[in-house]
């Protein structure tokens, strides 16, 4: 198994919301004129998914999955033809409860994510970390959590570096029909080409394993600087 | 798809005015739900590495959308505006459970492929949109017809673009080899002509439809952004 911090850094990176899998591209391409806006939206994503994520994996271990029901007396019990109806409800609901919650404790937050969390609700990064969190099988609800937060912080990324690109961009002669939506399709995608570089990045099965590996890598480093013939000291003078 | 056919064949005389036909022929060019409204871009450009998979796609948004605004249209009414949005999640909701077993069913390979994808119709902003922007306001034979004409809209984008990235990606279309056999090395891999894997990686579905929005807007300027 993956360990916690590996699924939380390829969430942001190589498994990109926006780049790997165009969830959230609606908004993202709506609300990424100027990057305060930007910022409103993507924090509010991140807010959002880290809250309705783990609540629907508790949702889908202790109710939908097959055999889910096994706590009730239900054994045989497979519900999950009904997760999509279930998520969506609670995604919906979770948003109304926390732009409520915010506008009573939070006033400052409220105005400043207030238009945005309605939205949310509909924003398909959301139902699609739910969907992936339901496929990938998280063993447990520490991994999910990571894996939400991880992939709002990535979708947040994303559309900040959008939305500068789109300001300055304005300053540029862009080919009349490309202008505007054309050319925020084709910047999008070479910014996914440069997010793909981060697949490159090893991501280790079991963090014993990456210890080992570099004491492994440290002693034969040493032990070529320690050799006379291909030392430092030689290659120094 | 035949299911449709049926029903719009009955109600004839009304359907067919020259306003509804303008509802169905709009959203193919210069209303495009993907290239011009902006919306259902989330599902659409993931699917798009095989021709087959983005047929699929489109049937299942077809069945959907053409569904869910009669619904919507006919519901229109006694649903309170407060709580629109909730409504219209569950109608959509239970529709895509209903593709969804249907695909698992039939062609279960795809609906493999497809994994999660299915399931974010429910979130795909052209339902939504057309809901709000459409059903809500407008009788079920009108709703009908919009229904149809976005999700052809959306259906030829998506099979635009697969079929570009399929032919050149893997030099196949619908899982049939056009060029030869690349392993075997036979036809066209014969003089030396590789297949483009660039296609089948997701940044080039964003810039093969930028290249699209690219061609239609060239070609009506009324549709050019400031910027």
């Amino acid at each position: 198994m993956e360990s916690t911090l590996d699924i939380f850094v390829k969430a942001i990176f190589s498994e990109n919301m926006i780049f790997a899998y165009f969830l959230g591209m609606c908004s993202y391409l709506a609300v990424s004129k100027t990057v305060k806006t930007a910022v409103g939206l993507g924090a509010a994503v991140i807010f959002v998914l880290f809250v309705t994520v783990p609540v629907n994996y508790l949702l889908e271990n202790y109710l939908l999955k097959e055999g889910a029901l096994a706590w009730a007396g239900y054994p045989d019990m497979d519900l999950s033809f009904l997760s999509f109806i279930m998520f969506i409800a609670v995604v919906a609901s979770i948003v109304q409860l926390v732009e409520m919650l915010v506008e009573k404790f939070a006033p400052a937050l409220y105005g400043a994510l207030g238009i945005f969390l309605p939205l949310i609700a509909v924003n398909c990064s959301i139902l699609g970390g739910a969907l992936f969190m339901q496929e990938r099988q998280y063993s447990t609800i520490l991994d999910a959590t990571a894996f939400s937060l991880g992939s709002g912080i990535g979708w947040f990324i994303a559309i900040v570096a959008i939305a500068a690109i789109r300001e300055k961009i304005r300053y540029s002669k862009v080919p009349a029909p490309l202008r505007g939506l054309g050319i925020t399709f084709i910047i999008t995608g070479l910014m996914g080409i440069a997010f793909m570089s981060f697949m490159g990045i090893k991501y280790t099965s079991e963090g014993t394993d990456k210890k080992a590996d570099d004491k492994k890598a440290q002693t034969e480093l040493v032990d070529e600087n320690n050799n006379p013939e291909v030392g430092v000291n030689n290659n120094g003078e | 798809m035949s299911e449709v056919a049926e029903k719009t064949k009955a109600p004839r005389e009304s359907l067919f005015s020259k306003k509804n036909r303008k509802l169905v022929t709009d959203p193919l060019t210069d209303n495009n739900p993907i290239t011009i409204q902006v919306l259902g871009i989330c599902s659409a450009l993931a699917i798009t590495v095989q021709v087959e998979q983005a047929f699929w796609m489109s049937v299942s948004v077809l069945f959907v959308l053409v569904l869910g605004n009669m619904v919507i249209s006919m519901l229109r009414n006694l649903i309170p505006s407060r709580i629109r949005i909730i409504v219209q999640l569950v109608v959509v909701a239970s529709l895509v459970i209903i593709v969804d077993l249907m695909l698992a069913a039939f062609v279960p390979d795809v609906s493999e492929k497809l994994s999660v994808f299915v399931g974010l119709i429910i979130t795909n902003c052209i339902i939504m949109g057309r809901f709000e922007a459409f059903a809500m306001g407008n009788k079920v034979g009108p709703s009908l017809m919009d229904g149809l004409g976005n999700s052809f809209g959306y259906a030829w984008i998506l099979i635009l673009v697969a079929f570009v990235r399929e032919l050149f990606g893997s030099g196949t279309l619908w899982g049939q080899p056009i060029f030869g056999d690349y392993i075997e090395g036979n036809g066209l891999y014969s003089i030396g002509y590789v297949n483009n894997n660039m296609m089948i990686l997701p940044p080039m579905a964003l810039i093969i439809v930028g290249v699209i929005i690219w061609v239609q807007r060239s070609r009506n300027k009324a549709l050019i952004e400031d910027h």
